[in-house]
């Protein structure tokens, strides 16, 4: 589904990824997690691009992505993803929110993006809040709203970027639940999380990352319980 | 103290109509300068170099030169270059609209920066064109912010607008300054000009505020 390989990405002559390389299958449930300034974040944003890589190759599904020639709107299209700080469009109302790109992008019919969009609100729990701007809903509220959003293109793989660093204590469980009972419905997902319980109870792998060097690729059972490396040990240990 | 409205009353429908010609050139000139605007501010946020140099240098000749200077080389300057008149009418348009677009640039520029850049990145992700991206998802945020700083050139466009007077448009100006001729008497039709000036001010005033009422709905 997703092949990364020897990723390099320096912002000027900080490099923040040191070469990294894993396979995600499809299906597959991946937590990255790490120190902050680890490059989880953008060994993430690299896999659409919102970072282009230094060197190394992306591809998804077979398209190299990190190829010049590939069309990189096309390929997002069919990678959502989903922000810490939600970033919802705050002009357009809820339902709005999550039309908009399958009817300009994907020139989706406004019946059925509509449709769609009451369907998948329905699902995240907020039914009731199609007509509100976003100023109007709770931090989990507008994260559940994104990643309806994301899911409205129906993307083939989702990626999360610290999905619930932003939110209040409080509002932490109902964006998790939101998120495993997407892992239930099949979709790829990578997520760079510091929710360690979660991370152990739904991902199928963790990625583990240290100073822009892929540490650790285990099970989650595995590297909670008993991680190889001395720096997963200490970032464990620092956190749980 | 020797003031007398009553003897301009019969020349006020004559100065109303003024207003006519005034209105058009601003809307015009509002319109020209927006969309010019609009292009310079993207061309200044753009990576392309060569865009990027030509939107400062714009910028910098337009904001660095005299209005009226600019208006007089347009009418009486370009003829000789061009070898046919230019009317009254678009040589004011162009010179407020060319002029006023180097400083509706800035503050585009500067609206579409204050825009949170997850906005754009949220954008992307979605697979959204730059086109619709920036049309549809950043500058209604960054109109938003900038209302009152374009309200403010549109109002000083709108007074500068008197400068017309010296290329012999028949604005609100100029007609208050023929019938001042007239009579022999300045101070009362300057005064009553002023007023409409202050009145068409307040207008757009009112109207901004309306404008900015609406847009915040979703605060």
């Amino acid at each position: 589904m997703i092949n990364v390989e020897n990723l390099h990405k320096s912002f000027g002559k900080n490099e923040v990824l040191k070469g990294i390389s894993t396979t995600i299958k499809e299906k597959e449930v991946v937590a990255v997690i790490g120190p902050s300034g680890s490059g989880k974040s953008t060994f993430l944003r690299c896999m659409n691009l919102l970072e282009e890589p230094t060197s190394g190759v992306v591809s998804i599904n077979g398209q190299v992505i990190t190829d010049k020639k590939t069309n990189i709107m096309r390929v997002r299209e069919n990678v959502g993803m989903v922000f810490q700080h939600f970033h919802l469009f705050p002009h357009m109302t809820v339902l709005e929110n999550l039309t908009y790109a399958p009817m300009t992008v994907k020139g989706v019919s406004r019946e059925t993006a509509v449709a769609k969009g009451k369907e998948l609100l329905q699902k995240v729990g907020l039914a009731q809040k199609a007509n509100e701007f976003p100023s109007r809903l709770s931090g989990g509220q507008k994260q559940r709203v994104a990643i309806a959003r994301a899911l409205a293109m129906e993307p083939k793989v989702m990626l999360f970027d610290e999905p619930t660093s932003a939110l209040d204590p409080e509002m932490v469980k109902e964006v998790l639940d939101v998120m495993k009972s997407l892992t239930e419905t099949g979709m790829t997902m990578v997520i760079v999380t510091h929710e360690m319980g979660f991370a152990r109870e739904v991902a199928d792998r963790v990625l583990f990352l240290d100073g822009g060097v892929l540490v650790e690729d285990a099970p989650p059972a595995e590297f909670f319980s008993a991680p190889k490396s001395k720096r997963a040990k200490d970032f464990l240990e620092k956190i749980l | 103290m020797n003031l007398d409205f009553s003897q301009i009353v019969p020349s006020m429908p004559y100065i109303l109509k003024g207003i006519g010609v005034t209105i058009q050139i601003v809307l015009a000139s509002a319109i020209l300068g927006f969309v010019l605007g609009v292009i310079l501010s993207l061309c200044k946020i753009s990576r392309n170099k060569p865009l990027q140099w030509f939107a400062d240098a714009y910028t910098s000749v337009f904001r660095g030169t005299p209005l009226v200077l600019q208006l007089l080389l347009i009418y009486f300057g370009l003829p000789q270059l061009l070898g046919f008149d230019i009317a009254p009418f678009p040589a004011a348009v162009a010179a407020f609209g060319l002029n006023s677009a180097a400083y509706i640039s800035e503050i585009i520029r500067a609206g579409i920066l204050a825009v949170d850049k997850g906005q754009r990145e949220a954008a992307l992700a979605l697979g959204i064109p730059y086109r619709r991206m920036m049309g549809q998802i950043i500058l209604p945020q960054a109109l938003k912010n900038i209302l009152p700083a374009l309200m403010n050139e549109f109002i000083t466009l709108t007074k500068e607008s008197a400068i017309v007077t010296v290329i012999g448009a028949l604005d609100i100006m100029r007609r208050a300054y023929i019938v001042g001729g007239e009579k022999f008497a300045y101070l009362e039709p300057l005064i009553f000009a002023g007023l409409i000036y202050y009145v068409m001010v307040m207008g757009l005033t009112l109207l901004g505020k309306a404008v900015e009422r609406r847009m915040r709905k979703g605060d």
